[in-house]
């Protein structure tokens, strides 16, 4: 057997192709690689794995429910108690979409080692409802007329309070004084007030505390809180945030029940400190919408994304607050705004700077919201280095005029309009042949929504977290000072609002500064509107 | 050049480009060990997004992974160097077969991360046609290993 040259080139000349293709491919993706770990190495964020908390062990806890609308029936789905209906309902919506996991992630939840011990509700339809679903002969569940008799009643540990806002604050301190611990939702209190009797009954008291902002649990929240401490975005002077929905439900107009009447709720008991109106099916079911019950956008969404942003940078309370804004979509006969723009000013605070000693200091955090258009504005955090959108996802960019990145912008190891990182635990980036898209997961972010192969949702992390410090000691992430904090912020906002005045904080007595002539918890809570001359107008 | 010959560089130049395409694709994915198709499955369309969902869940996406950066080295390497090349079209032809399923280009569905605009036809189906090509009309005899096996046989 004899090759010729020619035969040889003929033979494997494919040989060479294969050879640069690999050498390509090889050089290419090592190089981008390396690039990207340079970067990620000096930013050296480390995404959080989810908190450990101690079991629940020994005698379950005895939780009772004071009240059992939309939301009381999610928190319980959280302690592991959905109500038949509710599962009726999802395997319709399974056999339509399978996409749909609520079921599926409900059945895998992590069995919490409670007692659902009663339920407080004052609509008769709604308590029934828990019980049918949740009493069983082993465990009979017991209703209880009023939140007093169910609190003073010895036989329950811990309450989960979702009533209006005008009831958290009386039912919290109830319970606190009375030894038995507390979740309760936002907006804390519905009165300046109250805010500080909360405090110093969850101060006296041993039992545990805890605001229900979910979101704190939320992965990416304590990750972006460990971008922000390294100084990635260098000094952020302007955060950016809002609401924006655009249908009936967003706007509180929940459905009114056809079993409501006078007979089937305790009227008075719903009215309680608010102003005495006769029975009124709309004011019950859409509290939200008015201020003797409710807090509108400060105090129901506002508060969100005043806690997403302290849990990241714990900002504390603002020095200032100006808001405006009116009922521009939903001229329903509401009182609260649907239209709003809280602007608080941090005059102080920093998140470091890399820039000269003593050039950046201060912030205004922007809310702007609005109930008449649902287009998806993102929460954003900018800063002299680098601009962060913060969400179940997290993106970062340089900016052009960082001083950190001046090195690597000018040498394109960066560019402006490129993410240096991304953090994406719900990951889904199209690649194969067809289309070359190749983005990087962030970092094997794909794992951390999911604990031992479940998937968790946030406000079952709270509640764990709450139920493990009630049976283990430990502190909560959202307790009595980020509640505090929060709802003195949401109130400045209501009364700037209303009064269309600066609301100023005083941080060394730790008020809001008086205004001559007023009682600012009046203001808060009235009814009417009332306007910069102060002229009150119906 | 006589016309057969016209052919057969025509079909060699195919034959490279398409083993040129394959194997970049698998070596950009054997060098990245954070490639993951997981994306790419978990957003298919069509008849078939419950099939390829399947193949997204946790306890086979790495070997799914491991197989398509496999399978795609394997069609690059047999067309460029001209050896089992049948076999690398087929298996160039499944692999295809799977993307086009995956994320077809039927009216009515969600193009997601495509440059073009298709319908019912697109460059997966082409590139599909292509390798039956080369399926049918082999060309390592004449540029490949091939052509030194040949020269062997008949030495024998």
């Amino acid at each position: 057997m004899k090759w010729t040259r020619r035969d040889l080139l003929k033979g494997l000349g494919g040989l060479p192709i294969l050879g640069a293709v690999w050498w390509a491919g090889a050089s290419n993706t090592v190089g981008k690689r390396r690039e990207r770990s340079v970067i990620l190495e000096q930013l050296n964020i480390q995404p959080s794995l989810p908190p450990a908390v101690p079991g629940i062990s020994g005698e379950p806890i005895s939780v009772g429910i004071i009240g059992f609308g939309i939301r009381g029936e999610q928190l319980c789905r959280s302690l592991g108690f959905a109500t038949n209906e509710w599962i009726e309902d999802m395997k319709v919506e399974v056999q339509e979409n399978p996409n749909n996991k609520g079921l599926e992630d409900f059945m895998n939840q992590e069995k919490l080692n409670i007692q659902l011990a009663g339920v407080c509700d004052i609509f008769d339809y709604r308590a029934e409802r828990a019980l049918n679903s949740f009493s069983t002969e082993e465990n009979k569940i017991k209703r209880y007329g009023t939140y007093q008799e169910m609190i003073q009643s010895g036989e329950i540990d811990a309450v989960v309070i979702a009533t209006p806002d005008h009831w958290h604050a009386p039912i919290a301190i109830e319970a606190l004084n009375n030894g038995v611990h507390v979740y309760v939702e936002k907006p804390m209190t519905h009165t300046i007030e109250e805010t500080y009797r909360l405090r110093e009954a969850a101060n006296n008291s041993n039992a545990v505390f805890a605001v229900g902002h979910q979101h704190r649990q939320t992965l990416s929240f304590r990750t972006a809180r460990d971008i922000v401490e390294k100084g990635t975005l260098g000094h952020v002077s302007l955060i950016q945030t809002n609401t924006n929905r655009n249908d009936d439900n967003g706007a509180w107009n929940y459905e009114l029940h056809e079993k409501a009447n006078p007979n089937t709720i305790d009227w008075q008991q719903f009215l309680g400190s608010a102003p005495q109106i006769p029975f009124n099916k709309n004011h019950f079911f859409r509290w939200r919408k008015w201020w003797a019950y409710g807090s509108g956008l400060s105090g129901d969404l506002l508060t969100h994304d005043y806690d997403r942003l302290n849990c990241v940078l714990n900002m504390g309370i603002p020095e200032s607050v100006m808001a405006s804004g009116g009922v521009y979509t939903h001229n329903d006969g509401r009182n609260v705004p649907d239209v709003m723009q809280v602007n608080m000013e941090f005059p102080n605070f920093t998140t470091g700077s890399s820039q000269v000693k003593g050039k950046e200091r201060g912030m205004t955090f922007c809310y702007s919201a609005t109930l008449g258009n649902g287009f998806n504005r993102p929460t954003i955090l900018m800063g002299h280095d680098g601009t962060m959108e913060l969400g179940n996802r997290l993106t970062i960019w340089p900016d052009g005029g960082s001083t950190r990145y001046a090195e690597m912008l000018e040498n394109d190891k960066m560019s402006p309009g490129i993410p240096i990182y991304q953090y994406n635990p719900g990951a889904n980036a199209p690649d194969a042949v067809s289309s070359a898209t190749s983005q990087y997961f962030a970092d094997k972010g794909l794992m951390w929504t999911y604990i031992d192969g479940k998937r968790v949702d946030s406000t079952f992390l709270h509640m764990r977290e709450w139920l493990s410090a009630i049976r283990n000691g430990g502190k909560v992430s959202c307790g009595i000072k980020e509640g505090f904090e929060e709802a003195i912020a949401a109130h400045m906002a209501g009364l700037s609002w209303k009064l269309g005045k600066r609301i100023e904080w005083d941080r060394e007595t730790e008020t809001i500064k008086p205004i001559e002539g007023l009682d600012l918890d009046e203001v808060l809570l009235s009814n009417e509107m009332i306007r910069t001359d102060y002229i009150k107008v119906s | 050049m006589e016309k057969k010959s016209k052919i057969e560089i025509s079909v060699i130049i195919l034959r490279v480009l398409i083993g040129w395409h394959f194997l970049y694709e698998g070596i950009v994915k054997l060098y990245n060990p954070d490639w993951t198709a997981f994306g790419y499955l978990a957003s298919a369309q069509g008849p078939f997004k419950s099939v390829f969902s399947a193949l997204a869940n946790e306890s086979v996406i790495g070997w799914v992974d491991t197989l398509n950066m496999a399978a795609l080295m394997v069609v690059g390497i047999t067309l460029l160097l001209g050896i089992f090349e049948k076999m690398g079209a087929i298996v160039g032809i499944g692999l295809l077969a799977m993307y086009y399923l995956s994320h077809p280009p039927f009216p009515g569905l969600t193009q997601l991360n495509v440059e073009g605009n298709y319908w019912l036809v697109n460059k997966n189906l082409i590139e599909m046609a292509a390798l039956l090509l080369l399926y049918h009309f082999p060309t390592g005899y004449r540029f490949g290993i091939k052509n030194l096996r040949k020269h062997k046989t008949v030495a024998q």
